[in-house]
């Protein structure tokens, strides 16, 4: 594996903004993840960046703070790791500490509250952008397998409120079941 | 001792919050409030209203907030590293394995049919945030009527820039909150 020291700044960057307009969930950073570092810089494979969802998903902790370790470490070892988590988190301990002296004037604030309202909108659009790519990618495959399985985890989890580790869980059983009869069929042929 | 006592409490919060931030919450509430009795009900329920509207993760948000008003500065690092510190260890051993084995042509298997999985969680997400969006409610409480205009042709606009210009995610978010202020001020309903 490559290290190069001289993308962590790029790095930090990078990760400090994704953080500092990261509102919602953990699925919405990796979305401004996969975008920046799949599309804009790319660093990572779309492939990678999907298995690396799954870690994440599957690890406990913050799931931007896991991104943030995995994706670091794949630029520059334990250093790219330390840099990363350093920009993901800088940006809500700053904003947080600052709110919390004053957050009744905050919370109350109708500007405010408008534009986070709207920006939803926005962070909405972003993810179906990466949701369009990445399912096209899916159908792409011609798997009739993977297609099923994508369009069954939506409805379980959007519909169903399903949790997003069972769903890695069942999914990973099926690969396993894959993975047998895969290796089945290949002795099959070399018998 | 309080820091050390803020320090192991986050992170029994970073160790067994699996599943993304929702699922620290409980953890921390049971910490704060029911074990060490470091701050009261309404105050933690100021800090989930505080969270959800800021960026950043929540479980880092919570441990930020928790941190400052029980103990400052100091405070605030030292929730926040309790927080990092299981996550960085497992994912950086998760990280090391998965480098080393990811070409390994079973496991690519395997790999490949949890991608399905995680375009679904994703797509599942961004349908939950359109929603909140589009009707201030989930897909349940959701009723046509309320559907808020703005937002609409925001979301719309965004989508169409971005599936056209190739544009920066940030400059989508960021663009979409001023237009959208801006909008709603000069309609009067502000």
């Amino acid at each position: 594996m490559k290290k190069d020291y001289s993308k962590l700044w790029t790095l930090f960057k990078s990760m400090f903004v994704l953080s500092a307009c990261t509102f919602g969930g953990g699925f919405v950073i990796v979305s401004l993840m996969k975008k920046r570092y799949v599309e804009e810089l790319k660093w990572l494979e779309e492939d990678e960046m999907l298995d690396v969802t799954a870690i994440t998903q599957s690890a406990p902790g913050p799931l931007p703070v896991n991104a943030s370790v995995i994706i670091g470490y794949r630029m520059a070892g334990i250093a790219g790791s330390l840099t990363a988590i350093l920009g993901t988190i800088l940006p809500p301990m700053i904003i947080i500490s600052v709110i919390s002296l004053f957050y009744e004037q905050f919370r109350t604030n109708p500007y405010i509250a408008a534009a986070l309202q709207v920006m939803r909108a926005g962070v909405a659009a972003v993810i179906f952008d990466v949701v369009i790519n990445l399912a096209q990618n899916v159908v792409k495959t011609k798997r009739i397998l993977y297609i099923v399985m994508m369009i069954t985890a939506f409805i379980a989890t959007y519909l169903f409120d399903v949790s997003a580790m069972i769903i890695i869980l069942t999914c990973l059983g099926i690969g396993l079941i894959d993975l047998v009869v895969t290796l089945k069929k290949k002795k099959g042929e070399v018998a | 001792m309080l820091l050390l006592k803020l320090f192991f409490a986050f992170i029994q919060v970073g160790l067994f919050s699996v599943g993304g931030g929702y699922a620290a919450i409980p953890l921390i509430q049971e910490q704060i409030v029911n074990i060490h009795g470091l701050m009261t009900l309404e105050e933690f329920s100021d800090l989930i209203t505080v969270a959800e509207m800021t960026p950043g993760p929540i479980s880092i948000n919570s441990a930020t907030f928790v941190g400052m008003r029980i103990a400052g500065v100091p405070g605030v690092l030292i929730c926040t590293l309790g927080c990092i510190i299981p996550s960085f260890c497992i994912c950086l051993t998760l990280a090391h394995f998965y480098y080393k084995y990811r070409t390994v042509s079973g496991v690519q298997v395997v790999l490949g049919s949890l991608r399905p999985a995680v375009v679904a969680l994703i797509a599942s997400a961004g349908a939950s945030i359109l929603m909140l969006g589009l009707f201030q409610a989930e897909l349940k409480e959701a009723a046509l009527s309320n559907i808020r205009v703005v937002e609409l042709v925001i979301f719309i606009a965004a989508l169409f820039i971005l599936r056209k210009f190739k544009t920066s995610a940030i400059a989508i978010i960021l663009g979409s909150g001023a237009a959208g202020t801006i909008i709603y001020a000069l309609m009067g309903a502000i």
